[in-house]
């Protein structure tokens, strides 16, 4: 192993006394103030995360979205400049090989963010691909990339005291390819992995700091907190966004994620389509559910669930919910259980606790 | 952060002793690496517990930990505040945070606990790896 590298915003996790740890290779925060208060100053006002581990792919050239398409499970054909659409991308047995956001700047340019654990084996994996594309360039900037990402109800207030771009123009999941916010030039995206409404800002690294703490005095009368790693987790697991590694891997795939709405069968051939199509017409073999524990305890990944004595599945994320108050987990198991309302067992510690199928995700944001 | 007059085991435990009986919980050191607990495992009153043995579980959002009894003897009385709130442990760790009081089945046990000096000693050495 390499040693851990530090993000361009590390002295800023120093600064607001982060518990700093080891993720994806880099040394970041996994809470400051607490994991509960970051996580519902997110739902009530806004919280602000150092993302700069996410990797910055760009493609460029006249085949641009012919080897997206190629690449990546949903159809991005229709897109327009200024927009950001979420995709699996899978290896040739319809297991993932990453989950992403494409940003389409204009048809022959486009930008692919991707999960810091993965840069280095997705470059390799699309590069691959790309070689079938002599008229697409890919190329890793990931290291030219710092990334803020500012999520909650109060976001638009507080940046908006920092930049002349027209926040209400723009809408969720599209972004403005060059933003000034105070003074710094970013990529501004409406984005994020909470839930919530918010952004993520994309800086020069020398930039970052700059950035961080601008907003960090912006967001002073909004309740805006410095957030880690461990709200981050909470924060998506209510929304039920997947993380890869637990709810997606190698292995696991968009179908048995509940992801069907990203894959699409009609956009034309892309790797995995044969797998997936396969699967599609002979049967899912494990669905991810959504449950709650009726017992007490906390479901934690690779638990194993049970229902009549039979091992059914395991656990992919269980917590304590902090903006739902329970104890709550998702995990794969056999298709037949799939409902909503199905008693299941939870193995804690040798004891089966009792929990029962619920509705995903666990929590949505009101709507405007 | 570490009262004098509380006995502490390597594995981040007090106990308070007043006569036969001791009050345990975890140390500041153990709440604070720990983070925002949100659930505590109880063990049964009159259950026997056994030093250096678990005898409950701690979780905090990110983590679960098991907590090892300072002493062995029964225990006589579980804080049943913390099933409800389980922030006791981070808000009052030496007062209300308190998990198990236990009858000592062997008091000369104490003899192998650390005084609040020693732990703290105990707690750097741990800081620095």
């Amino acid at each position: 192993m390499t040693e851990a590298r530090k993000t361009p915003l590390y002295g800023c996790h120093e600064k607001y006394g982060g518990k700093i740890v080891e993720f994806a290779g880099w040394l970041v925060s996994v809470q400051f103030g607490g994991i509960l208060d970051e996580h519902r100053a997110v739902r009530e006002a806004a919280g602000m995360f150092d993302v700069s581990y996410m990797g910055e792919f760009f493609v460029t050239g006249e085949d641009s979205l012919a080897f997206i398409q190629k690449a990546v499970t949903n159809d991005m054909d229709n897109m327009v400049d200024g927009q950001v659409r979420y995709s699996p991308m899978c290896n040739h047995e319809g297991g993932t090989v990453d989950d992403l956001m494409v940003y389409r700047f204009s048809s022959d340019r486009y930008m692919l963010v991707v999960n810091g654990a993965n840069v280095e084996k997705d470059f390799a994996w699309l590069s691959r691909i790309a070689s079938e594309f002599p008229r697409a360039t890919l190329t890793n900037a990931s290291d030219d990339w710092a990334e803020i990402a500012l999520q909650g109800p109060a976001s638009a207030t507080i940046l908006q005291k920092l930049t002349q771009t027209d926040l209400k123009g723009i809408r969720y999941y599209y972004f403005v390819p060059r933003a000034e916010v105070a003074g710094v030039d970013c990529i501004l995206s409406r984005t994020g992995y909470t839930g919530e409404d918010g952004f993520e800002l994309y800086c020069a690294p020398g930039d970052a700091v700059a950035l961080w703490d601008a907003l960090m005095e912006a967001g002073q009368d909004e309740g805006l907190v410095p957030a880690g790693l461990g709200a981050r987790d909470t924060l998506r697991f209510e929304a039920c966004m997947p993380l890869y590694g637990q709810e997606l891997s190698e292995n696991t795939g968009p179908l048995e994620a509940g992801l069907g709405r990203f894959v699409s069968f009609t956009k034309g051939e892309f790797v995995g389509r044969d797998a997936l199509l396969r699967m599609k017409e002979q049967g899912i073999p494990k669905k991810l559910v959504g449950f709650e524990m009726l017992e007490r305890g906390i479901p934690r990944t690779h638990y194993t669930i049970v229902r009549d004595g039979t091992t059914i599945g395991e656990v992919t994320t269980g917590s304590f919910a902090p903006t739902i108050g329970k104890n709550l987990g998702m995990g794969y198991v056999t298709p037949d259980t799939d409902s909503v309302g199905a008693d299941i067992g939870i193995m804690i510690r040798g004891k089966q606790l009792l929990a029962r199928t619920v509705k995903m995700p666990f929590y949505k944001r009101r709507a405007k | 952060m570490y009262p004098k007059e509380l006995k502490y085991t390597k594995t981040h435990e007090w106990i308070r002793v007043e006569g036969t009986r001791g009050k345990c919980g975890i140390t500041f050191y153990a709440s604070d690496q720990l983070g925002d607990i949100v659930f505590v495992e109880l063990p049964e009153v009159g259950q026997d517990v056994v030093k250096g043995e678990t005898f409950g579980v701690v979780e905090s959002v990110k983590a679960v930990s098991d907590c090892y009894a300072p002493v062995s003897g029964k225990v006589v009385a579980v804080n049943e505040m913390l099933e409800t709130q389980p922030e006791l442990i981070n808000q009052s760790t030496y007062d209300e945070g308190w998990i198990i009081e236990v009858e000592l089945s062997d008091p000369s046990e104490l003899d192998d606990l650390m005084d609040a000096q020693q732990y703290e000693k105990h707690v750097e050495e741990a800081g620095h790896h």
